[in-house]
């Protein structure tokens, strides 16, 4: 008798009984969204059978701000970009500044290339730090995968951390079965990430069985952090205080490198490829997926007129010093690349090492009352 | 085959074509379903054993948990329903929440009608201990929504301040909130306000779709206490519900304000009587009046209500399968609450208390919100009375304690009738 019914009302819905309602929408994925490009796209799934649904459910659910844009779409894995390549390309395109679907992205991890970068004045750069994520190829990511998939990444990540040596020496904290005092040092450390609250995140099915394969690896040092299983597959940290971020920078590709050798090792190296670089699950992290920053005190500069300008300039973005969406304390900001794609890993760390070295003269010629036009440098 | 019809639907519904097609219907549902949702069966990719997925539940505390062994584990992920609603998905919001040392919350939701058949397995015993021990194989569900059969459903207005009665209706052939797309939700919500638009004399009423309303329209549902908002209970953001919103979501009631219907919150339809006072029989017979006159009208235009013999009506949660009846009262017993037997008593008379904003509120004063425990394996008749024959007892406990005099426990009442 169900199967009579399931046969009577059974329909093929048409593109306009299925298109979202995108009218109050201010995200990338609504504004390049076509009922044409959906019809397109609705009948498509990749190998592991997410759809273009399962891609834009996140911008569906919300509709965003009317000054911050979100992207609105997420990959649920590698052929995502590819299979829904109609409406990933516009977005990558509006968030990446005219990033061409021709465009080839230049992956430069040889920390030798950076010039400088270790004589940022401590005075005033309090810490350095330099981060990026990693997805493990041949697994889905984070919006669609499975249980075992997600402990099976979680397997192999713990197996190649644990076998870094030297300043890489380290130890995993899986989420579920931390200890109190573990949980509490990991806090005080600033380390600990929690359950995602952004609708943003849960929207996209991303904390789904929290905190299940989810965990923190950390040197004994405490400069070199890896988080298995938030937004990525993996976030990679790397940090220290003062202003030395030759050296964080350095830390950070040799760190990079060893674990993907382990990674390869496995058949399993990390999701990459000559036009989007490291695939990660939001588009807005393409290419190097790298965020270098300092906290830096800027007291005089930021309430100059021309600041925003400047970072403009300078390739550069502010936040506060609790990271994204954080107002700046007592002056002291989070200064880091705005840039992700079609630039190198060297490229975007040396405009923040120039960018902030030039800054933090700007503050100095401030605070002894001096004018700062001269040099307020050109469009990078 | 499939690419041949693939061509013949692609601009065009196919509910006449289906006519066409014959002896060989049943196959060509199948293969719509599978050009609909392309490779329904590959939802459920299998690259790791089912140990290697079953999920950590050491910590949980619900229905679900309770009996999802890796036995049942492994023997239904493989499996999906036509639509392609897979176990996974069925269980994640009970993974996804371990739920409370004092609550026991079901933990699994159905994403269709065929949920509850095959994944049987685990919704059966789900079932079973949610609903006393109701055996869905063998037992049949009493359904019973003839209002006329109520005896004495008028209370002491000095105590009772309103009575209510709810429930849901799904239609059957459309899949339920944690898996429809916003197709299917578009056409829950045509259907229902087609037919919503045809109820006559005290049932005439107008739709007020959340995508459209008016700002004085939303503040006067508001303060009619009509309005309800997107869902913020994990229970139900983990099972997918509150996707899209608010599209094709919006409140149906009538010109009195005595019959209400929500159209795509937890439920298809979650379908409400009720009036201030203490005229519980005449909110029933309303109900009852309604609920049969839109059942009339979809049938009319070719739909149906979900609904068997075994499980009663077909909702999203197993708890409300049955009557999914919640027939209440919101009541002043200030000295009966304060008696320690209070709750021996109102268990005993197969009653709940919640406080009056509803499930997970405390009472305010001793004002409480009285109501049915039970939803399966009796009907809404049989409920209805044992909510009327409980309070009318209650009342009388009152007024016995008011005079000084004592109170008995009664006896409880038995269950599957």
């Amino acid at each position: 008798m169900l199967t009579k019914w399931r046969q009577q009302t059974f329909k093929y819905f048409v593109v306009e009984e299925e298109f979202p309602e995108l009218s109050k929408h201010n995200n990338h994925m609504a504004k390049v969204l076509t009922k044409d490009m959906y019809a397109k796209l609705r009948d498509k799934q990749t190998p592991t059978g997410f759809t273009v649904d399962d891609v834009i459910q996140t911008g569906v659910d919300n509709p965003g701000h009317p000054f911050i844009m979100t992207v609105g779409c997420v990959a649920g894995d590698e052929e995502s970009y590819d299979v829904f390549k109609d409406l990933f390309d516009p977005v990558i395109s509006d968030r990446h500044g005219g990033y061409k679907p021709s465009d080839k992205h230049k992956t430069d991890l040889n920390f030798e290339n950076l010039k400088g970068g270790d004589d940022l004045d401590p005075n005033y750069v309090l810490s350095s730090r330099v981060r990026t994520g990693r997805s493990i190829k041949g697994y889905a990511l984070p919006p669609h995968n499975s249980r075992g998939e997600r402990r099976a990444v979680e397997k192999l990540s713990v197996e190649a951390l644990n076998s870094l040596d030297g300043e890489f020496k380290g130890k995993y904290y899986p989420l579920k079965s931390m200890t109190d005092a573990e949980q509490e040092q990991l806090i005080a450390d600033h380390f600990l990430f929690d359950k995602p609250v952004s609708p943003l995140l849960l929207a996209a099915g991303m904390a789904r069985d929290w905190p299940d394969a989810r965990g923190i690896w950390h040197n004994e040092n405490k400069t070199f952090l890896v988080w298995v299983n938030e937004e990525d597959h993996l976030r990679v940290i790397s940090m220290q205080k003062g202003g030395n971020m030759k050296e964080v920078f350095k830390r950070f590709c040799v760190g990079l490198q060893r674990i993907e050798e382990i990674f390869k090792k496995h058949n399993h190296g990390f999701m990459w490829n000559e036009h989007l670089g490291y695939i990660l699950t939001c588009p807005s992290n393409l290419g190097t997926g790298l965020r270098g920053g300092v906290h830096v005190k800027l007291p005089k500069l930021s309430t100059h007129a021309k600041f925003e300008e400047i970072l403009t300039r300078l390739r550069l973005q502010k936040r506060g010093t609790g990271g994204v969406d954080t107002a700046s304390v007592g002056g002291v900001f989070d200064i880091s690349n705005a840039d992700r794609i079609g630039s190198s890993e060297v490229d975007q760390v040396q405009c923040v090492v120039d960018g902030v070295k030039l800054m933090v003269e700007m503050e100095k010629k401030l605070e002894k009352g001096e004018a700062i036009d001269s040099m307020i440098p050109a469009q990078k | 085959m499939a690419g041949a019809f693939s061509r013949i639907l692609s601009a065009r519904r196919s509910v006449g074509i289906l006519s066409l097609v014959g002896a060989g219907s049943l196959t060509a549902g199948y293969l719509l379903a599978r050009e609909r949702r392309v490779g329904a069966a590959a939802n459920v990719r299998r690259l790791y054993p089912a140990s290697a997925e079953y999920p950590d539940l050491r910590k949980h505390n619900n229905c679900m948990a309770s009996h999802l062994t890796p036995a049942v584990y492994a023997r239904l992920c493989d499996k999906a329903t036509p639509n392609g609603f897979t176990l996974d998905q069925a269980i994640q919001t009970g993974v996804d929440n371990p739920g409370h040392p004092f609550i026991k919350t079901v933990g699994m939701v159905a994403g269709d009608e065929e949920s509850y058949e095959v994944f049987a397995d685990l919704f059966d015993p789900v079932i079973k201990e949610r609903h006393n021990g109701y055996d869905s194989r063998s037992m049949t569900h009493p359904t019973d929504l003839d209002a006329s059969k109520i005896r004495s459903g008028v209370f002491d207005e000095r105590y009772v301040l309103s009575s209510r009665v709810r429930t849901g209706r799904s239609i059957r052939g459309l899949s339920l909130p944690p898996a429809c797309t916003r197709a299917e939700r578009r056409e829950v919500e045509r259907v229902v306000v087609d037919a919503l638009g045809g109820l006559r004399g005290e049932l005439t009423g107008r739709y007020y779709s959340l995508t459209q309303m008016t700002e004085q329209e939303q503040q006067q549902l508001i303060d009619d206490h009509f309005l309800f908002d997107k869902p913020v209970s994990p229970l139900l953001t983990c099972a997918g519900m509150a996707r899209d919103w608010p599209d094709a979501r919006g409140i149906w009631h009538n010109n009195q304000k005595t019959f209400l219907i929500w159209i795509n919150e937890e439920d298809h339809t979650r379908v409400i009587s009720m009036e201030k006072g203490g005229n519980m029989k005449r909110v029933f017979e309303r109900f009852c009046k309604g609920l049969k006159e839109v059942e009339k009208l979809i049938v009319e235009k070719g739909w149906e209500f979900m609904w068997n013999e075994h499980l009663g009506y077909v909702l999203t949660c197993p708890s409300n399968l049955g009557t999914g009846l919640r027939a209440g009262v919101h009541i002043k017993l200030p000295l009966m609450s304060k008696d320690p037997r209070f709750p021996k008593i109102l268990d005993n008379l197969r009653l709940q208390k919640r406080g009056t904003g509803g499930v997970d509120t405390a009472a305010v004063g001793s004002t409480f919100d009285i109501s049915n425990l039970d939803r399966l394996g009796q009907s809404e008749v049989q409920l209805v009375q044992t909510v009327i024959d409980g309070v009318n007892y209650l009342i009388e406990c009152e007024k016995r304690l008011e005079k000084g005099q004592d109170i008995r426990v009664p006896p409880p009442i038995s269950q599957f009738k």
